[in-house]
């Protein structure tokens, strides 16, 4: 029977002999990764399952990332009993000033290899179909039955197929593709569905880019965005990993539950407005409206392609004397080589902030969250009210060219405005 | 399964789980402590209906966003007795599933209730009243049952576990 990826990666993961969408099927986790707001609620729930040591040490990560560095006595307990557990089960530990932020630092540090099935609690665990992996989100009991069992539960989901054809124009970026999509099929358009990214453009993609796409697949409902594997990938992983895989992808006479296109040639770098990442428009139609702060990182778009791309826009120039701008590079390896490279220079010499790789602003958390009456164009993930800081703040998402430009000029402006 | 509960209306469609429960407050892990923060950035005043066995109705992509688990932790704390919406975002209706927490999507039955309707689900079933309005819906899928069955995720993994047991 003819197969999708998505599929063809839960039937290797499954005690069945088919499997077909809308089967109820126990999944092998590959990997298990928890962070320091849904690690310490599961780490509850696996003591109330009456289980004592997790399926496999090899296979868990867990990362200190939202709260970091701790904001308050709270978060620095949380870190604190993330560190212990972790300890104590044997298990990786990614903590402050040796990892950043979970998506961006696992693939970075050759966790995820395609076919693979990672259970995340986080919802942008999603980002890791970027690299042909079944990454998905789960909350933190499915996390504690994960460290307990190595198995999730899952509704095998049916697939979106979305083709890229043509060229991006310049200062169009992954980020861009995303919200094409999220504009197409809707906030609920891939509930219980796997987008699958296929296409000259998807072919084209840096990783870098790859990620920010896929990272937002859940931004469409989705339960992962993948990229089967390819060129890029196997560059990407060849210093990263040491451990096999094979290039999947769906099968020819696979059948997918929508096929949609979207030609790049025609394509502008895009804004959703607020509160929703399904509120796209053209950044044209988004000019001019004033922005209090800047936020160029996250798991989405705090990427080395994402610093350079600020760089490029910000040389010369400085940040709007009415505007913050925070740059966050995802990962303390991102942070080293912008370094190398003399972008946070660019950036701190232009009046813009450097912070150390967190999750921090982007759901609100701390290190720069915003008032009432503020807006704010950032390059993250979910604008929803409140998102953020207040309920009265509203939330921009752009590439790392729109929200740079921005930066330089106080408000939205098309980034051929302000860039080389 | 019978639940019987007074309906609590939490109106509007994609309500995400950043506004049911806000970012700031997830340094908290102790589920009584998250009480007061649920719908916090949608309308705090929610929370003063909130009564033991309550049927919150909801709208369409109901939990969207965030996979935090404090949203139907939350809701349990209150006393929460079934979600019953339109349509549910993935992580959140599995959350719910997986804390023993019902959820049942019936758009019809969403659109007749009001405030303080009498609602009736009868899971097993596949019936949900609400007045004297008697609505179908599809059965869970076996396996979903069962985990609401085992009172959850959590009691469904203890029995596998001890049954594993040497």
């Amino acid at each position: 029977m003819a197969h999708t990826l998505a599929e063809k990666i839960l039937l290797a993961h499954a005690d069945a002999d088919d499997v077909a969408p809308g089967d109820v099927i126990l999944v092998r986790c590959d990997l298990v990764m928890a962070n320091d707001v849904s690690g310490p609620v599961a780490f509850r729930a696996m003591e109330k399952m009456g289980a004592e040591r997790v399926f496999d040490p090899a296979k868990v990560v867990m990362v200190a990332d939202h709260f970091m560095p701790a904001k308050d006595a709270r978060s620095a307990a949380l870190q604190k009993r993330l560190k212990e557990w972790s300890d104590e089960q044997g298990v990786t530990f990614y903590g402050q000033g040796r990892g950043g932020i979970e998506h961006t630092l696992l693939a970075e540090e050759g966790w995820i290899t395609p076919g693979i099935v990672l259970a995340g609690g986080d919802s942008h665990t999603c980002t890791h179909g970027a690299l042909g992996a079944f990454g998905t989100g789960l909350g933190s009991t499915d996390i504690a039955a994960c460290l307990a069992l190595g198995e999730f539960w899952q509704v095998v989901p049916d697939t979106i197929r979305v083709e890229f054809r043509g060229r991006k124009r310049p200062f169009v970026t992954g980020k861009d593709l995303i919200l094409a999509v999220i504009d197409l099929i809707g906030v609920a358009g891939g509930t219980n569905k796997v987008l699958e990214f296929t296409g000259p453009g998807a072919a084209e993609l840096t990783v870098d880019e790859r990620l920010a796409v896929a990272n937002m697949a859940v931004e469409a409902g989705s339960e992962t965005g993948l990229f089967p594997a390819d060129d890029v990938t196997a560059a990407y992983l060849g210093t990263r990993t040491e451990r096999a895989w094979n290039a999947e992808r769906s099968d020819d006479d696979a059948s997918f539950a929508g096929e949609l296109r979207i030609d790049l040639d025609e394509l502008p770098p895009l804004v959703a407005c607020p509160h929703s990442p399904g509120n796209v428009v053209p950044v044209s139609d988004a000019a001019g409206v004033k922005i209090d702060q800047v936020y160029i990182g996250n798991c989405a778009n705090g990427t080395m392609t994402d610093l350079r791309q600020t760089a490029e826009m910000l040389r010369g120039h400085s940040i709007h004397p009415d505007t913050r701008a925070i740059v966050v590079p995802a990962t303390q390896d991102i942070y080293r080589r912008a370094l190398a490279e003399g972008l946070l220079d660019v950036f701190v010499e232009c009046g813009a902030i450097v912070s150390t790789p967190t999750c921090g602003a982007c759901f609100g958390g701390h290190n720069g969250v915003m008032g009432a009456g503020e807006n704010a164009l950032t390059t993250t993930n979910r604008n929803f009210r409140g998102r953020m800081g207040s309920g009265e703040a509203g939330v921009f998402l752009a590439n790392a060219y729109v929200a740079a430009a921005a930066a330089v000029a106080g408000e939205i402006v098309d980034p051929s405005e302000i860039g080389p | 399964m019978i639940i019987e509960g007074t309906a609590v209306i939490v109106p509007g469609d994609n309500i995400d789980t950043d506004v049911l429960y806000p970012g700031s407050y997830l340094n908290i892990d102790d589920p009584i402590e998250m009480k007061p923060h649920l719908f916090e950035g949608l309308d705090p005043t929610l929370c003063d209906r909130l009564q033991p066995s309550c049927v919150l109705v909801v709208g369409d992509n109901f939990g969207s966003g965030s996979s935090r688990e404090h949203v139907p932790l939350a809701m349990k704390a209150w006393g929460v007795g079934c979600v019953l919406g339109k349509s549910f975002a993935r992580i959140f209706h599995r959350n719910c599933i997986n804390l023993g927490l019902p959820v049942v999507t019936c758009a019809d039955a969403v659109g007749t209730a009001r405030q303080g309707a009498t609602i009736r689900i009868d899971s097993d079933a596949g019936v949900v009243e609400v007045e004297q309005q008697r609505f179908e819906v599809p059965p869970l899928p076996g396996f979903m049952r069962e985990l609401i069955d085992s009172g959850g995720l959590v009691g469904w993994t203890r029995d596998r576990l001890e049954a594993t047991e040497p």
